[in-house]
Order: structure tokens, then sequence, then C-alpha cells
């Protein structure tokens, strides 16, 4: 039960980041729900050194997590395509993290719906493009080929190519 | 050629600097907007969360331009944007729910403490439905035009102000 | 009272500061004046005691940590009464503006430690380099005293505190920030070094010796702080992962890609007069980054789980300290370097051009990682929303590390100035064969599945044995200390790399629902739930399971990973419990329960694994040993000039 990183508050070193108050239920409360109700900027941004505790705008949602979230697909092969997929895929309410490794509710029922997909026969490559259908290339690690990331994709033979003709004038001109 | 090369690095710091710049002068907008808009509404069919209170199903949804708003009894910002719901549908505007990981008691006591606007309210347990529609959050108010496209999202309550865009929206859709 | 101490130590310190550059600019303008000497003189203390003072403030503001002082700001927002000793002490630099006065007091101690011990390099050139030291203090204590305070004081003091996130009590973390900055900040020397260099004109093996040790020390730190938050992050976190290319993980990394390079050429400079531009390039970009690193970290435009929560007043402060200091060297190095001459020049197959090719791949490394961090943001300009994460990272920079590691073997195996292909190729035989046969048996066990680890291993091989053949067939005693730390550091690059490898191809997941009583197996293991019990901390309450392993017929041990529920402020973690054994670890998390008296219990089988970070130790040790042979050098060459 990652409380922090699967949150919208960012866990480093922010004094007095507080999470929401903790709901208490007989269960003790797992994860403190960030990824549900929206927050004017959508993302929880501690401006400053505040000292009130933000103000609780978050409860939990009571419900327990998808099937799939927490439980491996029965064909291994199938799980290993689904679980490489999932360290791919970011998660849409935490800052930073690939649905993976996020307690979020919401990364738990997309890791589900992934799982579920995979299962079915859909290929990987199928899923993720259902998903940047809906959110965009912002729900994937794995930035596209396109006009905008080209510079991106290039960067490394453009440097490399660079770095040899600076290179290159170190080295004595003629044979000694 | 050992020109460029020198005067190279400090060019290169100048674009990035102007670039960070940028970010810090017009911070980026970091909220996740759906990909959906624009496009014919997902098919989806919610079972009913609410006895007496039809479910979801996405065919059913054309004709007129209406609202599909994304909420929860736990959200809290959802409490606050009830009121400016329940003007919205006595402007006469057709409201359908997708209640996301939610209860049929919770729902219940939620809409007998602050209004029920809803038409429909469908069933979302794991947010499949949310997923579908590239939501990212509740609450979050979708229009919907008269052929059953998704024409413009609001993210996050509806206050005061944005009734009016919401009521231009739908004029639109027509 | 303390709080007001701390403020004006930081204030003189300030003033200490330009002092210093008024001395400075004096000292190195009049350099053929006689008087020069009284100069130096009063430069050199000025500069030991303004690291004195601004040490002073950062102290006092530990004292008002350690008496929990709750009618100061910082001290009401991050700490509490309650709190263990140890975390009172780290949660002054667990802050924006504790962490900034750290920053501070580091490059202050490193000026002084340039006064105190720098004895060879001439005068002139010291005082340029004290100068820039200078400077660059002035802007960070603007920024201090004028946008981020750490003594303000509340009014009324507050009952208590709110108590320090709970991620960062514990000691791998609470050390992890003062080991890096003395990593990024150390490097400010070498950049005031090239300053200094530059204005002066004066570049060459003084001047690499001279800033030699300096960053050796500072990628020392830098190495174990990388490697130590890594660690940190992995057993933390609950999800096995140890790199996540995360924008605030790229700033520390660039540095160190930086600083890597620069260790490499400020060698052929110190011995052989060449790569002087580069060697002074590496040296302002190592600190650039650093700089621009801080400033990633705390302005908001880069979204982050690390993220300090600045407002954008103090980021823009930030910038333009940076368009101020790397904007300046940038322009000092285009106007200057052109008449700082050549050096000497070699042969393309020589150690020298390994050394090239070595720089020129961490320069691509750096650059690939600096524009995979800094594209959402360009992207974001263009109005496209993007996430950069792993699959580029990986793409892009493997095949550049593989052609590195080939690098590394094959560099020390050259000799100076000149060398040719045959010779090398009878040299490399050995660590070739031993790398092919790691593949060939490792392809043959684990398939074409894992290809690229597979191959990754095999070059670590090579590495590995071809990193220990300089001193093979070699008298190890009088194999000078310098060179074991060559060989050290480069065999724990090859472990480090084996153990990122084997991770990536052969760990093992599960994930289960399990009631009490119920097993699991993962790997090699078999693993029962026993029970799950609540269990009381100092500042916590927990859930913890009680988790019984057998590996095939061997002896049962226990596991207890718990989740713990913090109080101030609400928080809670999850804490793995791993098992490290020789070939590998177990790792166990507690997850949920549901009504229906089922446990979510997380396991990974990593083997090898621990070879990442024990890899890292290695690259640090290896470092250090390189640092004490050369100041041990320096100090015996000394001796013998002066006897």
């Amino acid at each position: 039960m990652r409380g922090f990183r699967s949150h919208n508050r960012p866990p480093g070193l922010v004094p007095g980041s507080t999470g929401p108050r903790v709901v208490a239920s007989r269960f003790l409360p797992f994860t403190l729900r960030r990824s549900g109700p929206r927050h004017k900027a959508g993302v929880t941004i501690v401006v400053g050194m505040t000292l009130a505790l933000t103000a609780s705008a978050f409860a939990d949602s009571k419900l327990p997590p998808a099937d799939l979230a927490h439980t491996q697909l029965a064909d291994p092969t199938q799980e290993t395509r689904a679980k490489a997929l999932m360290d791919t895929l970011r998660c849409l309410v935490c800052q930073g993290q690939s649905i993976a490794d996020s307690d979020a509710d919401m990364a738990g029922d997309m890791r589900a719906l992934v799982r579920q997909r995979i299962a079915a026969g859909e290929s990987p490559g199928e899923v993720r493009k259902w998903l940047v259908q809906r959110y965009g290339d912002y729900v994937t690690y794995d930035p596209p080929l396109s006009w905008v990331t080209a510079p991106l994709w290039l960067a490394p033979l453009v440097l490399l190519g660079i770095g040899i003709l600076i290179a290159r004038r170190n080295f004595a001109r003629r044979k000694p | 050629m050992r020109r460029v090369l020198i005067w190279a690095p400090l060019a290169l710091f100048a674009l990035v600097f102007a670039l960070v710049a940028g970010g810090l002068i017009r911070p980026g907008d970091r909220t996740v907007h759906s990909a959906m808009v624009g496009k014919p509404l997902p098919a989806l069919v919610l079972p009913a969360l609410l006895p007496g209170k039809p479910g979801v199903s996405t065919a059913e949804l054309k004709g007129k331009p209406r609202l599909l708003n994304v909420f929860a009894s736990w959200c809290l910002p959802c409490i606050a944007e009830a009121p400016q719901l329940m003007k919205l549908k006595e402007a006469g505007v057709e409201i359908d729910g997708i209640a996301i990981r939610d209860t049929s008691e919770a729902v219940q006591a939620f809409l007998a403490r602050n209004g029920d606007p809803y038409t429909r309210i469908g069933d979302d347990k794991v947010s499949r439905a949310q997923l579908a529609l590239g939501s990212s959050g509740v609450p979050e108010t979708f229009v919907i035009n008269a052929e059953g496209r998704i024409a413009y999202q609001h993210i996050g309550d509806i206050r005061e102000e944005h009734v009016a865009e919401l009521l231009a929206q739908l004029e639109k859709a027509k | 009272m303390i709080a007001e101490a701390g403020l004006a130590a930081l204030w003189l310190a300030a003033a200490f500061a330009l002092v210093q550059l008024m001395l400075a600019w004096g000292a190195a303008r009049n350099g053929e004046n006689p008087n020069v000497g009284m100069l130096m003189t009063a430069l050199r203390r000025t500069a030991l005691v303004q690291g004195l003072l601004a040490l002073l403030s950062f102290a006092l503001l530990i004292a008002l940590f350690v008496r929990s002082d709750m009618s100061v700001v910082l001290v009401a927002t991050n700490s509490h009464s309650l709190k263990p000793m140890i975390y009172k002490v780290a949660g002054a630099w667990g802050n924006h503006e504790g962490s900034m006065l750290l920053w501070v007091t580091v490059l202050a101690i490193s000026g002084a430690g340039v006064a105190a011990f720098e004895r060879r390099l001439a005068s002139a050139t010291l005082a340029a380099t004290l100068g820039a030291q200078a400077a660059i203090g002035l802007g960070f204590y603007a920024f201090l005293a004028f946008a981020s305070n750490p003594f303000v004081r509340l009014n009324p003091a507050a009952p208590d505190g709110q108590g320090l996130n709970p991620l960062l009590q514990d000691p791998g973390l609470a050390f992890h920030p003062p080991t890096l900055y003395l990593g990024y900040v150390g490097l400010s020397v070498a950049f005031s070094f090239a300053v200094g260099a530059l204005v002066m004109r004066d570049v060459g093996p003084a001047f690499a010796r001279a800033m030699r040790p300096w960053v050796l020390a500072a990628w020392i730190f830098l190495t174990v702080g990388i490697t130590a938050g890594s660690y940190w992050a992995y057993y933390e976190l609950g999800w096995g992962g140890w790199w996540f290319w995360d924008p605030v993980e790229n700033a520390s990394l660039m540095p160190w890609l930086a600083a890597t390079a620069l260790l490499h050429s400020v060698t052929v400079l110190a011995t052989r007069d060449g790569l002087r531009a580069w060697t002074l390039m590496l040296a302002l970009v190592a600190f650039a980054m650093s700089m621009i690193g801080t400033f990633l970290v705390r302005s908001g435009i880069l979204v982050s789980v690390h993220a300090f929560a600045v407002d954008p007043t103090r980021g823009t402060f930030i910038l333009a300290l940076l368009g101020i200091y790397i904007g300046g060297a940038l322009a000092l190095f285009g106007a200057r370097v052109g008449t700082v001459t050549q050096g000497s020049t070699f042969q393309l197959v020589s150690r020298e051009g390994a050394l090239v090719l070595n720089n020129l791949l961490l320069s691509v490394v750096l650059g690939v990682v600096f524009i995979g961090t800094l594209y959402p943001l360009a992207a974001q300009a263009a109005g496209v929303q993007l996430s950069i994460g792993a699959p580029f990272f990986n793409k892009a920079l493997v095949p550049v590390a593989l052609a590195l590691v080939a690098a590394t073997a094959a560099g020390p195996l050259l000799r100076w100035r000149r060398d040719n292909m045959n010779a090398l190729a009878k040299r490399v035989l050995i660590p070739t064969a031993a790398a092919g046969l790691a593949f060939a048996i490792l392809f043959a066990l684990a398939g074409g599945a894992h290809f690229v680890p597979v191959l990754g291993i095999a070059f670590a091989v090579g590495l590995g044995v071809a990193s220990v053949v300089p001193v093979v067939r070699r008298n190890l005693r009088r194999t000078p200390l310098y060179v074991w730390g060559m060989v050290i550091a480069h065999l724990g690059v090859a472990v480090s790399i084996a153990g990122m490898a084997a991770d990536s191809a052969f760990k093992t997941e599960r994930l289960a629902a399990i009631q009490v009583g119920q097993n699991v197996t993962v790997g090699p293991f078999r693993v029962t739930l026993a029970e799950v019990r609540p269990q009381i901390g100092p500042n916590w309450s927990a859930l913890e399971a009680r988790l019984q392993v057998r590996r095939g017929d061997g002896k049962m041990f226990e596991l207890f990973p718990q989740q713990r529920f913090f109080s101030t402020p609400p928080t809670n973690t999850n804490e793995a419990a791993i098992s490290t054994l020789l070939d590998g670890q177990l790792y166990t998390v507690l997850g949920q329960g549901d009504d229906q008296g089922r446990w979510q219990i997380r396991l990974w089988w990593k083997p090898f694994v621990t070879l990442i970070w024990l890899g890292g130790a290695l690259i640090a040790l290896g470092g250090l040993l390189a640092l004490i042979g050369r100041v041990r050098r320096e100090r015996r060459a000394d001796a013998e000039a002066w006897a």
C-alpha cells in the first residue's frame, strides 16, 4: 500500500503536505484516496509552506479493487505481456508513475482493463492504442513516432554525429 | 566551424532557458483531457444502480443534446456542483449520470441530500465506462450532441460561472 | 535567539563572500604586484571564514530542530516533538529552505577547502577561482535571504509540529540529501576552477591537477548518493523498482554523467596536456547540470513524485541565477577558449582516443537524458501532452551503454599516445572470449526472450575480466593506489550492469490474495501466510504479516512485511520485508485485506539484484582509492620538490 507514490500529492520533501484525513473503517484505511475527486487544478499542488492542513477534499471509494487489479492472469505468457504493458502506461491521477507501480484505485482499474483485454486475446499494441484514443499520448510512456517526437527519437543519432565531429578534431592530422 | 562549436553551448543554453522560462511563466495545463471529444460516444451499457432509475445505454443517448455527468457519492466536489446540476435540469436539460465505484445505498443517500437531477444512472463499479470516455476523475460532465457525439468536456465541478458555458455548448450541439 | 543568530551568520557569510570577491578581483588583476602576497593571504582567510560562518548558520538550524523550537516556521511545519532524534536532525534538510541552506553551506565549505589546501596553482588563477566561487555564493545567499529564509519566526509559536513526512523517516533517506549535495555542490569547485582558468588564460596540467581531487571527491559522493537513493526507493516504495526515469532522478544522474566524463578528461589534461577544451566544457557543464537540477526540482515545471512544492517566484529567482552563472560561464568559454592552445595530440588508437570516445559516449547519454527529461515541456509549448519514460530511455540508451562498456573495457588496455589495433586485439582476447562464453551459456539457458539482458550480462562479464587485466601479472604491492582505484571502479560498473540485466531478465513476480494458512509459490520459494497482527511503533501503528518461507527442502525462515499508519501527518507506508540471499532477494509486501479474510500478498524473487548497488559501492570505493592515491602522490611529489 504505497500511500504516497500513487497519489496526487508529492511525497517528496514537502513539509506539511498532509494527506486527506484518513477515513477510519473496520479494515483501516489502506489507501489515501486521492485518485478520484477533482481539485480545481486536477493535481494538488501545495504552494509554499502552508501551515493549514489541506482540508480533506477526498473521501474513500469504499469499493474493493477490481478483480484483475491485483491478480495475475492464469497464462504466464499473457501475464508477462500484460505486465510489460502496464509498466509503460501512465497512471493518470499520480505524480509520474506507471499503473504497475501505483496503489490508486484508477490505476488498479486500468490494470484490470489491461489484463482483461490481453486475456481476451488483444495484443499489447491494441490495448495501448485503445487507451491513447481515450487519453492522448499522455497515457503512454512510450512516445509514438510522429512529427512532434521526431527530434526526440533522432536525438541519440544526432548527438552521436555531432560528438564524432567534435572528437575528430582531437586526433593528429597526419601519422607521426 | 570552430566558432560554431565554441558558441553552440551558449546558444543551446539560451534555447533551454527560453523553454524553461516559458514553462514557468505559463505553466502547462496539468489536467488530463479526454481525447474522445468530437468522437461518437463509445458503446456502453451500464446496469441500473437504483431501483426505479434506468441504467445508461449509450444507444439511447441521442436525439437531443444532453449532459452526461460522471460522479460519485464519495466525491466532495460533486456535492458542490449539485445545485448547478439542479439548475440545469430546471432549465430543461436532460442529465444522465454514471456513478463511479459506488453502491446503491450511498448514491440514494447522496441524491436524497443533494437533489436528483438524473434521468438515468449507470453503475460503473470498476471505472470501465470512465476509462472508455477518457475521463480521469470525478466530477466531469460531457455535453453529448443530438447525433450521440461527445461535443464538449467540462472537468471538475460545475460552478455558477460555468452554467452559461454549458448551456451555450448545448445550444451548439443541436 | 538561535534563529536570529543563524540568520545573522548567514548574512555575515554573504558579506564575507562579497569581500572575497573583491579581494579576488584585486589579487587576480595584480598578479605581478609584489604586494599580492598579502592580498592572497587575506583572500584565503576570508574564504575560510565564509565557510565557517555558513557552517555555523546550518549548525544553528539543526540546533533549532534538535530543540524542537516551534516558534520557527520551518520547525513547526517539518518536525514534531515525538520524532526520534535522528529524524529531527534530518528534518533540517528535509525541506526546501533547509536544503538550500545546506547547499550554500557546502558551496562555502568547498571554497574554504580550496583556499586551505591548494598550494601549487598560480596565485592569480587561484584568486580567480576563489572569486568565481564567491560570486556563485552571493547569488544563492541572496536567494536564501530574500526568498527562502529558513529562520522565519512563527508568532505565536505552534503547540507542536506537523511532523516529518513518514517516507523520510528512514535512516537511508535521512542521509541521502547531504551526500547528494556534497556531490552536486562539490562540482562547483570544478566550475570555479574552469572559470578561473578561462579568466586568467591558464589552462594546463597544473590546473587539471588542482581540480582533480575535488572532482573525484564530489563524484564519489554523487555515486554514493545516487546508489543509496536507488536502493532506498527500491525497498521503501513497495513495488521492487529501483529507477524510474523520474525528472528528479534524472536531475541527479546528469551531473554524475558529466562528472564521470570530467574525471577521465582531467586525467588526460593532467598527464598529457590534452583535451583542454573538453575538460573546461565538462567542468562547466557538470555544475551547470547541478544547478539546473536544483532548479527543476524546486520550480514545479516538471511533474515528479520527488519535487518540492515551491511557488513560481522562487523558481524564477533560481532561473535568473542560472541565466547569469551558466550563461556567463558559457559566454566566457566562447570568448576565451580560442586563445587556449590546443595541447598535445594523439592517435586515434590510444588511451587518449579511448578516453575521447568515453567522453563522447557519456556526453551522448547526458544529452539524451537531458532531452528526454525536458521534451515534455517543449511538447507542451507546442500544445501536445507527452509522457516519456523507460521505453524511450531504454531504447535510446542501451546501445550507447553497451558501446560505453566496450570502451571501458578496452581503454585501460591501451597505451598512451600511440597504440595499434593488433596489439589491442591480443590484449582483449581473453575478455572477449569470456564474454562470448557467458553469452553462449546464458543464451542457451534463457533463450531468445531475454536477448538484450543476456547481451548486457555478457558485456559486463567482458568488462569485469578486462578491468582486472591491468593488475594481473603485476607486482601487486607496487601497483599505485590509483590503478587499483581504476580497476575496482570499472569492476563495479561491470557488476552493476550485470545486476541490472539480471533483474530485468530473471525476476519473477507473484500477486495473490490468500487467507491465513494458505501458501503461494514464487521462484524456488513456498511462502505461507501464518498470521496478520497489529504492531505499534514510536509514532506509528501497523498491520504486520508473518510469512513463513521455505526454499525447496531448506530451513524455514520468516519475513514480516508491514503496512504502517502514521498520524502526523496522517499517511500510510509500506514496509517491504526483504530477505537477502547469496543469489538474490526475496521481496515481500502486504497489501489490502478484503471482507472475505483474504490478504493481498505481493512477492518478487529477484536473482542477483543486489549486484546493482554492490556495483555502485564498488565504483565509489574505486574512486576513493584513486583519490587517496592521487593525493598521496601529490604530497610525496611536493615533499620531494621541497626536499
